[in-house]
């Protein structure tokens, strides 16, 4: 970054920390961005004429006698359709040897929606995982995090999700990614043909942890021009928030901050909320629909992470390996979508909600059984039954690999019903199984 | 609090909302402030006092604000003004009307007027010139949506006030004198139809608060049934994330028993506030007839929205229900999440470096919740008359651990504990309240029994301690199987089981989005309870433990569909009769 000459420029710093530098400089503005030899710094903290800069990349090497030129604005994103098929770092900078874009300069972190002026979320997202379209189906201007392993194909998953989900513009938000990950999804979206849909900001393992914490705010004002300026259907993929989170402990420890659950901040989550209520249906067709991934460590949703993170979202997808069939699946037992009722049996066919809730009781029992059979009781014949449905239920619905529409994942609902139970046990209403329970050939 | 010249002061320093202003004059605690930066003023309020120094809370973002910039103090406390127009309406935490402001994103310093200075309302006096009048009392109504609005003496007037004129019936603004009243000092004093009431502070006007006991209906029959919350009581529902907290709240907000209904949404999503106000003009309350936005008020400070104004919304919220309970109405508060208020009075403690307590919560977390539950209830009015403000909060303990500081400090105040489990939520038995864990401090209460008897029936109370006593039983014997195995148990205990799932089935689950089910009526509550207690009074023929699992699964498929169909219809009567067949099939006389 060069600097300008009405920039103010200091050179005494008074004090640094492991993430922060403190100097005498009158007159600044909250949240400002200044310069310290070459590494960006954002105002924390004022008292008096003692400012305290949060240096992203650490003050390692910072000399007290450091330039520091404050740059009299917070940090900003040039915005317009020049953002298309490039890619950033988490200031904004293009890394794709491209030249700079010209355009609007925006201040990121921009406020919030008017709740009066949002819409309903209400259009279906169809991926072609019965594991989310049946069980748990999206809709846009949701906000929903896989929570998983991090051994776990969310990047994969994340990927098939983002390209069949018909958005008009992709959003990818990468926090602490792998070379090896992003290189991942450049891959498939440019397989895809869906490169210049993209727009990316990367942070990977290779650049300092703080530098994250700029990605998924400078990710969503790019989505907000799409969204708003332009009324395009925005899909945003952050992954992975719980190195984001980690970004955001490392600083508040290092500013001598009282940290609650997990040495995490306090204000963990109004820091996670501002980031996933950008997720939001707009009046005029445009749409925010945020698709995040957060890591568990050991399965753990106990951890303040992913714990606020459930409490902010709506609803969480979880994969798990199921071992009777070797596959991963979409767990029905801990993964929600909270707005699926504002979709299902209304815009998808009526026996929709009834046949999703009677296979996921039905796959319940069917736990239950195998617990019986691990203390070693005898199984009844109802419980033998719901243990081959389970199977089946995973394989031809839950898996992640199934690729198919919705009214096929219904009726394969119903065949697997009449394939091994009588209508009395699958206890959907009446007039259902009379309409829709399969008719002997 | 009055002051002759207002004080004013310059920032000396910023810590995220936090800023420290140096004041050249008095200041008091929880005075309302605002900082002058070019084209906007950011409201703020005083949290602490140190010699010159006033600590403020801004209720907006303070990026940009600068060491320097300059501070209006305004006199007095973060008030909200009460007069005809509040009901229906989407306010944000400090009683901005959100319907007015322009654009699509939220501006900063962009406050706007609650009420309309232009509207015209039908005035009638309920006083005449001449009366005695003191604070709280009834001059007059105006219809607000169906609801006689009662224009009162200002609640801040202290002593008594004689009416020395009250204007005649007309349409009128609520900035036009409605009555002159004149003091003891024989000096005039003009009323309009709005006043000025501190949020902080609770409105006492009236007469006496005895403790509730009128049953609220809710509709939701684990909670009418097994643990019952009162007009003017206080209850809780504190679950994990995804446990139902907010479909069983916007379940009482659209079938609760009350001519009111104030949201305050706390901290949560933003989508969950917009569902009411686009699905509330739509839906009727099957009371009234009306449409149900007609009787429900929202206050909108959801996650994303400036932390200390979510700290302030409960309380604006709290004085509105305040205001309308004098008005002799039964006003049910419902807030989501209190713990999202919490934990912004637990950021703004750190931020001023005090002592943490538990898990870094302010140590005075307990007496503050104490004190604004304390808030709510049943009262008598200086003229007689009844009203009631019944408040439900939930709480959203970190990890889902229950003992954790907002839910223990909430325990400790409310008197209906409403505990969402994790493993029914997941086994999807919704609504996910604990049958065993939940408790309402009501059904001991001798003037509630009181009132059960008399106005459900005299054996009402007897129906609900024998219900719960075949869950405890039920919960026994299903432990005592897992244990030991189908097979090595006796029948009985599979019985014993059986019965117990049969009202779990049939009684505590409830599909909050089928239209039929959603809400019971206490009479069909009274029916369906009755039916299900003869069901597990009766003794049954079993030869072995799968016979019994198969028969009650038919028997709770008979009356879910019971429960599906509206009450006492063809269909409802048809499976009854499926219902009584299958019963008399292994029924012992
Ligand atoms: N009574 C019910 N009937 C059917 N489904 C329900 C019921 N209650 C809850 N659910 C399901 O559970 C989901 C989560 O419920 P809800 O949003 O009320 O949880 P919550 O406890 O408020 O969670 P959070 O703390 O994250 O806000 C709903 O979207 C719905 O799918
Ligand atoms: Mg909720």
């Amino acid at each position: 970054m060069e600097t300008k000459a009405f920039q103010k420029i200091y050179t005494k710093i008074t004090q640094v920390t492991k993430a922060t530098c403190s100097l005498s400089a009158p007159g600044i503005g909250y949240e400002e961005l200044a310069i310290i030899n070459g590494r960006l710094a954002q105002v924390v903290k004022i008292n008096k004429d003692i400012v305290t800069l949060q240096v992203f990349s650490g003050t390692e090497g910072i000399p007290t006698n450091a330039e520091v030129v404050f740059m009299g604005k917070p940090p900003t994103l040039k915005v317009s359709d020049e953002l298309s098929g490039r890619i950033f770092n988490a200031y904004g900078e293009p890394i794709d040897d491209m030249p700079d874009i010209q355009g609007e300069e925006r201040e990121i972190g921009s406020p919030s929606v008017n709740p009066v002026r949002r819409e309903q979320p209400s259009e279906l997202i169809a991926t072609g995982i019965a594991g989310i379209d049946l069980n748990n189906t999206i809709v846009t201007g949701q906000k929903i995090p896989f929570f998983a392993d991090p051994d776990q194909p969310f990047n994969q998953v994340m990927a098939m999700v983002a390209l069949r989900a018909q958005a008009d513009r992709i959003i990818l938000g990468g926090m602490g990614m792998t070379n090896d990950d992003f290189l991942f999804y450049k891959n498939v979206f440019e397989n895809a043909g869906a490169s210049d849909r993209i727009v990316s900001f990367i942070n990977t393992t290779e650049n300092p942890s703080v530098e994250r914490l700029l990605v998924p705010d400078m990710a969503l004002t790019a989505a907000e021009y799409f969204a708003v300026d332009k009324n395009e259907k925005v899909l945003v993929l952050l992954t992975d928030m719980t190195l984001y989170a980690d970004a955001l402990s490392i600083v508040s420890n290092r500013m001598d901050q009282i940290p609650s659950k997990d040495s995490m901040p306090g204000s963990l989550y109004s820091d996670l909320a501002k980031i996933y209520e950008k997720a939001v249906q707009f009046p005029e067709g445009g749409s925010i629909t945020i698709i995040a991934v957060t890591t568990l460590s050991g399965g753990d949703i106990t951890h303040a992470i992913p714990d606020n993170t459930g409490y902010i979202t709506e609803g969480q997808l979880f994969l798990r390996k199921d071992s009777d069939i070797g596959k991963v699946i979409v767990d029905p037992f801990r993964s929600l979508s909270r707005l699926k009722q504002l979709v299902i049996g209304k815009q998808t066919r009526e026996d929709h909600p009834q046949v999703m809730n009677a296979a996921i009781r039905l796959f319940a029992d069917a736990a239950n059984a195998k617990t019986k059979l691990q203390n070693g009781f005898d199984l009844s014949d109802y419980d033998e039954r719901t243990l081959n449905f389970a199977k089946d239920y995973s394989n031809d619905l839950l898996a992640i690999d199934v690729n198919i529409e919705i009214n096929k994942m219904i009726d394969t609902g119903w065949n697997l019903f009449k394939k091994h139970f009588t209508p009395e046990e699958v206890a959907i209403k009446k007039e259902f199984v009379d309409k829709y329970w399969p008719k002997n050939e | 609090m009055a002051k002759n010249k207002l004080t004013t002061g310059k920032i000396q320093s910023i810590i995220a909302n936090l800023l420290i202003v140096e004041a050249d004059g008095p200041v008091s605690q929880n005075e309302i402030c605002y900082i002058k930066i070019p084209g906007v003023q950011l409201m703020a309020e005083v949290i602490k006092i140190n010699g010159n120094n006033a600590y403020i809370q801004v209720f907006e973002s303070t990026r940009g604000l600068k060491v320097g910039d300059s501070v209006e103090f305004t006199g007095h406390m973060l008030e909200v003004t009460l007069g005809p127009g509040i009901l229906s309406k989407n306010f944000d935490g400090l009683q901005n009307d959100l319907d007015k402001m322009d654009g699509v994103f939220l501006k900063r310093g962009d406050y706007t007027n609650p009420l309309e200075d232009d509207k015209l309302w039908e005035f009638k006096a309920i006083a005449k010139a001449g009366d005695k009048v003191f604070a709280g009392d009834w001059l007059g109504e105006v219809k607000e949506n169906w609801i006689p609005h009662k224009i009162m003496v200002p609640f801040k007037f202290i002593g008594s006030y004689t009416i020395k004129s009250i204007v005649s019936e007309g349409e009128y603004k609520i900035n036009d004198t409605i009555a002159v009243l004149s003091n003891e000092k024989n000096e005039d004093i003009a009323i309009t139809m709005i006043q000025k009431w501190p949020v902080r502070i609770p409105i006492k006007n009236y007469k006496s608060k005895p403790r509730p006991f009128k049953i609220m209906e809710t509709g939701v029959r684990t909670m009418d049934i097994l643990n019952p919350i009162v007009e003017g009581g206080t209850g809780f529902i504190p679950g994990p994330f995804g446990s139902g907290k907010t479909v069983l709240q916007h379940g009482l907000a659209k079938q609760a028993e009350a001519d009111l209904i104030i949201v305050a949404a706390c901290g949560e999503r933003a989508n969950e506030v917009v569902e009411i106000f686009k699905e509330y003009p739509e839906l009727n309350d099957p009371r009234t007839g009306r449409k149900l936005i007609e009787r429900t008020t929202i206050v909108a400070n959801t996650s994303n929205m400036p932390v200390a104004a979510r700290e302030a919304s409960v309380y604006t919220a709290m004085t509105l229900c305040e205001y309308y309970r004098s008005m002799g109405l039964r006003v049910l508060l419902l807030a989501d999440s209190t713990s999202r208020w919490a934990q912004a009075l637990r950021e703004m403690s750190n931020r001023m470096e005090e002592l943490p307590g538990p898990d870094a919560f302010p140590m005075d977390l307990s007496a503050i919740v104490s004190s604004f539950y304390a808030r709510a209830g049943y009262v008598y009015l200086n003229n007689g008359k009844t009203g009631s403000v019944t408040f439900i909060g939930t709480v959203s303990p970190a990890g889902g651990n229950l003992k954790e500081p907002v839910t223990e400090s909430t325990k400790k105040a409310a008197r209906c504990f409403y505990a969402l489990s994790q493993q029914r939520a997941d086994s999807k038995r919704y609504p996910a309240i604990d049958p065993i864990d939940s408790y309402s401090k009501y059904l001991e209460y001798p003037e509630f029994i009181e009132y059960i008897q008399k106005n459900i029936s005299s054996d009402w109370i007897e129906d609900v301690l024998y219900t719960k006593n075949i869950l405890l039983r039920g919960k026994e014997a299903y432990e005592q199987i897992n244990i030991l195995g189908d097979d090595g148990v006796p029948i009985s205990y599979h019985l014993n089981f059986w019965k117990s799932e049969i009202i779990d089935f049939v009684i505590l689950q409830q599909d909050a989005f089928d239209d039929v089910d959603a809400s019971t009526p206490i009479k069909r509550q009274k029916y369906m309870l009755k039916s299900i207690i003869n069901i597990c009074k009766n003794d049954y023929n079993f030869d072995s433990f799968e016979e019994v699992n198969h028969y009650f699964k038919k028997i709770i498929n008979f009356c879910k569909q019971m429960n599906y169909s509206d009450f006492q219809s063809e269909q409802f009567k048809e499976y009854e009769k499926k219902l009584n067949t299958t019963i008399e099939e292994r029924k012992i006389a």
